[in-house]
């Protein structure tokens, strides 16, 4: 690992690697005519002091953040269990396509006649995601899951207010992901929580309360955040529908799904999919992403424009909806993102999303089995697309969940995501994807059995891991408290 | 594809499982709706992918284009990508495991002090999706601050941002007023009319629209300050190498489209929205924030910080229910403007200042004046003798895009084209570019 002189940082800032009047790429000079701005620009609105920018040579730049990439753990290197994000292989032809000099190129605002290949792809992604979910109309405009969340929820919104229906209330199970809320709440919606019965089931007595002529959706994670598919899914979704409130399904957790079942043959009516899940493309240290939406037909009018339409051979931008609830990127999407995502349909094929499918659920249940004899709060499953389990009763000597995920980082795996779902109690979510071979989940479940003998034998050890990542834990209530959010040259 | 298990080996797995067949893992799903038919085709291999997606990319091929308005085409060094794809970086995730993840976090410290620096700004985020939904999520938390009700967004601010920013405040209480402006800029005339105790804030995007720069944004600012509103500022990050930046006339929240620091324009995305407050407004701040703390050894480390405002942990009560940022595209922001620097900002900007006022002048001289006599920075209007949606298709013949024919925003500006000329054009492609539009016109 990269250690500089001075022991307490392992990696210089950039800024502090900065020497005044050094350059990192030249510019050509002008080839036209010199025009002085003082001559057009008032002086209060031209900028006085530059920009404080690092000062540092090209192979000062490539140096630094090569050093700094090594200090990340990722897919690339490392198995990366985390629980719901569905880390799965990136193939790097798609990152070079989506790079294609002709692709990059492409200003958004083109008329369409110049853009005839793009759109064929965009269309095509719309159609493969129609087929694979059984929905009747997609839109790829959203940035993200969370935004694609909140293009459904206005769009359902919309759909209820056409008809003159004021329905102001979002039903989310308890085990939801906080963005569920959170999207409801960002399009003035009420968000009311649904109670799971202690198997992780959707409690229905709760669900029968709290529908009602004032509900405007139902929204659901399938398979759940538990990695259980719902077995009541057909009964909750009738009982929605009789109350005349419409089924939302959060595609988080969509790898063990596509393929197998069409989320609208089993009724729902709106649906969001991450594409960085299911799709394959690179989450980025956190974005981007691309969230596409899809609906039924009674829905589709009011989709964010514009939509990608085909008349006869042509591709067009079509922005002629007039019930649609506007735009929600400054554009048309993240298409480079859904260039990828293309890449990876077309590379998967029809049966190879099955097999992707039938493989992550294979590789969760094998973990969950190998698991099993070290948490005696194990669930019987059968899971889908992960195991969750508790780490109460697993660890002894007061050592928790937390510090078994911080210790995992030592054996060389990420570590699975954590109290999360809040209704397990010291929850890890672990996800293994179709990618991981068998060898890979042995040694991790030999990871998991070491980490538990520690527990008993060298609890401190486990108490105070991380021992071998670039840093040890760190003081997160120090950062909140007293925060430093950019360098500032002393 | 991509999956190691030989078949051996699954049926090794089944046992450990304790299952007979693959199938009696799937109880739980409807029978009648397991594996439907698809109407879908079967997989390509990775060469026939290649020859596929080379021969849809070919299709629109053009030689050069003038087409500015919210997203430009500037050069982008080739370390920028070669050092963001690496795996490293583009293959983590959201980086919850600070120990493991101090390279994704480190970089986004440092595009957050570059972003603070470029603003003039205290205190900025680790990026939202875009200019447009940044420019939103400010309007918001601007409303949440001020707990009024009105935001003051004029039409020279971009017509698609503005429509985002429509679909984000429909719901949430709080109301766009669209101010009309003539002349190309905003009146504080026009602010002063509609100013008052309801405002939460103005918006204004500077340069605007049609590339004129905002002249009255001081005043501006001190109307809306003494009416106790925010100024939220949207900026042109190449052009504040040059112009003036939002922190010294008092913005309260500077956005930005990041796209012309390192983003290819692809067709509009993935770009990445920077936002950037004074540091009294941090804490109703939307997306990740990265803070610097010391590990348990007294080390310096990096962090995701301020988290009480997030979804994940106030669930319907959060600041805004981002979960990401726009990572890997603020890294190559962060390398692009490592890669610059200081003295490259400023002369990136100044080459874009020369080239524009170049072509502004000579298509001045052949009868193409400019729509607004503001001062600009790499883009303008100019009037044009022959329709311009007609001038886009013949020059599209000739493998040019002449820029963008206003008229589909704005109906009184039916006869004017929106120019942008960036550092990547040279004088003879500029020269060239004249006489096909002379051409045209004739």
């Amino acid at each position: 690992m990269p250690i500089t002189g001075d022991r307490k940082i392992v990696e210089e800032l950039i800024f502090e690697q900065s020497v005044s009047g050094r350059a990192g790429i030249p510019l050509p000079s002008s080839d036209v005519p010199r025009t002085e701005p003082e001559t057009s620009i008032p002086s209060a609105l031209r900028r006085r002091a530059p920009a404080d920018w690092p000062e540092v040579s090209e192979p000062q730049v490539i140096r630094h953040y090569t050093r700094l990439s090594q200090l990340n753990y990722c897919i690339d290197t490392h198995f990366y269990p985390l629980g719901s994000c569905t880390m799965k292989h990136n193939p790097k032809v798609n990152d070079r396509m989506a790079m294609l000099p002709d692709f990059s190129a492409l200003h958004p605002l083109r008329p369409h006649e110049l853009s005839q290949g793009v759109l064929e792809i965009l269309y095509e992604v719309e159609r493969w995601l129609r087929e694979l979910c059984g929905m009747d109309a997609f839109t790829l405009q959203p940035s993200a899951g969370a935004q694609g969340e909140l293009t459904g929820i206005l769009v359902a919104r919309a759909y209820h207010e056409s008809r003159g229906e004021k329905r102001t209330k979002v039903l989310i199970p308890d085990s939801a992901h906080g963005t569920n809320p959170a999207s409801a709440a960002t399009a003035g919606l009420e968000a009311v929580t649904v109670r799971s019965r202690p198997d992780g089931q959707v409690d229905l007595d709760d669900l029968r309360a709290k529908l009602g002529s004032d509900t405007a959706l139902f929204m659901m994670t399938i398979p759940g955040t538990l990695g259980v598919f719902e077995p009541q899914v057909r009964e909750i979704v009738d009982l929605v529908h009789r109350a005349g409130a419409l089924m939302y399904m959060d595609g988080a957790n969509l790898n063990a799904l596509i393929g197998l079942l069409r989320p609208g043959d089993l009724g729902v009516d709106v649906l969001h999919v991450n594409v960085h899940k299911t799709f394959s493309t690179p989450h980025g240290g956190g974005g981007p992403g691309a969230g596409p939406v899809g609906v039924k037909k009674a829905l589709e009018p009011f989709l964010p424009v514009p939509r990608v339409v085909k008349e006869g051979h042509v591709y067009r931008r079509n922005l002629d909806y007039p019930s649609s609830i506007g735009k929600v990127h400054g554009f048309q999407g993240n298409v480079g993102i859904l260039i990828r995502t293309y890449c990876y349909m077309r590379l998967q094929g029809a049966e190879g999303f099955r097999e992707m499918s039938e493989n992550a659920i294979l590789a969760a249940n094998y973990l969950r089995a190998k698991l099993a004899p070290l948490f005696p709060k194990m669930p019987k499953g059968p899971f889908m697309h992960e195991v969750v389990v508790s780490g109460e009763g697993a660890f002894a000597n007061g050592v928790r969940t937390l510090d078994a995920a911080k210790r995992l980082l030592d054996y060389g795996f990420y570590a699975p995501t954590v109290y999360f779902p809040s209704i397990v109690h010291e929850a890890m979510m672990i996800e293994p994807t179709e990618n991981e071979s068998r060898e890979t989940l042995d040694d991790f479940a030999a990871a998991m059995a070491a980490i538990v003998e520690e527990s008993l034998t060298t609890p401190e050890k486990v108490k105070t891991a991380p021992h071998t990542t670039p840093v040890r834990r760190l003081d997160e209530v120090k950062a909140a408290r007293e925060p430093i959010l950019r360098y500032r040259r002393d | 594809m991509f999956v190691p298990h030989t078949e051996g080996q699954k049926k090794e797995m089944l046992r450990t499982i304790g299952v007979r067949s693959f199938d009696d893992l799937l109880e739980g799903l409807p029978k009648d709706l397991i594996r439907p038919p698809l109407d879908l085709p079967g997989s390509m291999s990775e060469m026939e992918l290649v020859r596929h997606m080379e021969e849809l990319a070919k299709r629109d091929h053009l030689a050069q284009s003038y087409l500015g308005a919210g997203a430009y085409e500037h050069f982008v060094p080739t370390s920028v990508w070669a050092l963001a794809l690496r795996g490293e970086f583009s293959t983590a995730y959201t980086p919850y495991q600070a120990e493991a993840s101090q390279g994704t976090l480190q970089s986004i410290f440092e595009f957050q002090s570059m972003v603070c620096n470029l603003f003039e700004m205290e205190a900025a985020n680790a990026s939202l999706y875009d200019g447009a939904s940044a420019a939103a999520e400010a309007c918001l938390m601007a409303a949440k601050h001020t707990g009024r009700s009105e935001v003051l967004v004029p039409d020279t601010v971009h017509p698609q941002t503005r429509q985002v920013i429509e679909t984000y405040l429909k719901h949430s209480g709080v109301r766009l007023n669209v101010l009309p402006c003539r002349g190309g800029v905003l009146e504080p005339s026009t602010v002063k009319k509609v100013l008052g105790a309801g405002t939460a804030a103005l918006l204004v995007q500077n340069p605007n629209f049609f590339g004129c720069l905002e002249i009255h944004v001081h005043e501006l600012s001190k109307l809306v300050h003494e009416a106790g509103a925010l100024l939220i500022a949207s900026s042109y990050p190449v052009a504040l190498g040059m112009i003036v930046p939002p922190g010294e006339y008092g913005a309260d929240i500077a956005v930005a489209e990041g796209q012309p620091l390192g983003l290819p324009l692809g067709y509009g995305g993935p770009y990445v929205g920077l936002f950037a407050c004074k540091m009294d407004l941090i804490r109703k701040t939307p997306g990740r924030i990265v803070g610097q703390t010391v590990d348990q050894e007294g080390k310096r480390a990096f962090v995701l910080t301020l988290q009480a405002r997030e979804q994940h942990i106030r669930r319907e009560k959060a600041t805004s229910n981002i979960c990401t940022n726009q990572a890997l595209c603020a890294l190559a922001s962060t390398i692009h403007m490592s890669l610059l620097g200081k003295e490259g900002l400023r002369r990136l900007a100044d080459l874009n200042f020369q080239k524009a006022h170049y072509l502004a002048g000579e298509l001045e001289k052949r009868g193409f004046p400019r729509t607004f006599d503001r001062p600009f920075f790499n883009e303008f209007a100019v009037k044009c003798p022959v329709p311009p949606d007609r001038i886009e298709e013949l020059l599209a013949r000739e493998g040019v895009l002449a820029g963008l024919p206003l008229g589909r925003y704005f109906p009184a500006l039916k006869d004017s084209l929106l120019i942008c000329v960036t550092e990547i054009k040279t004088r003879g492609d500029m020269d060239a570019f004249v006489g096909l539009l002379e051409n045209v016109c004739r």
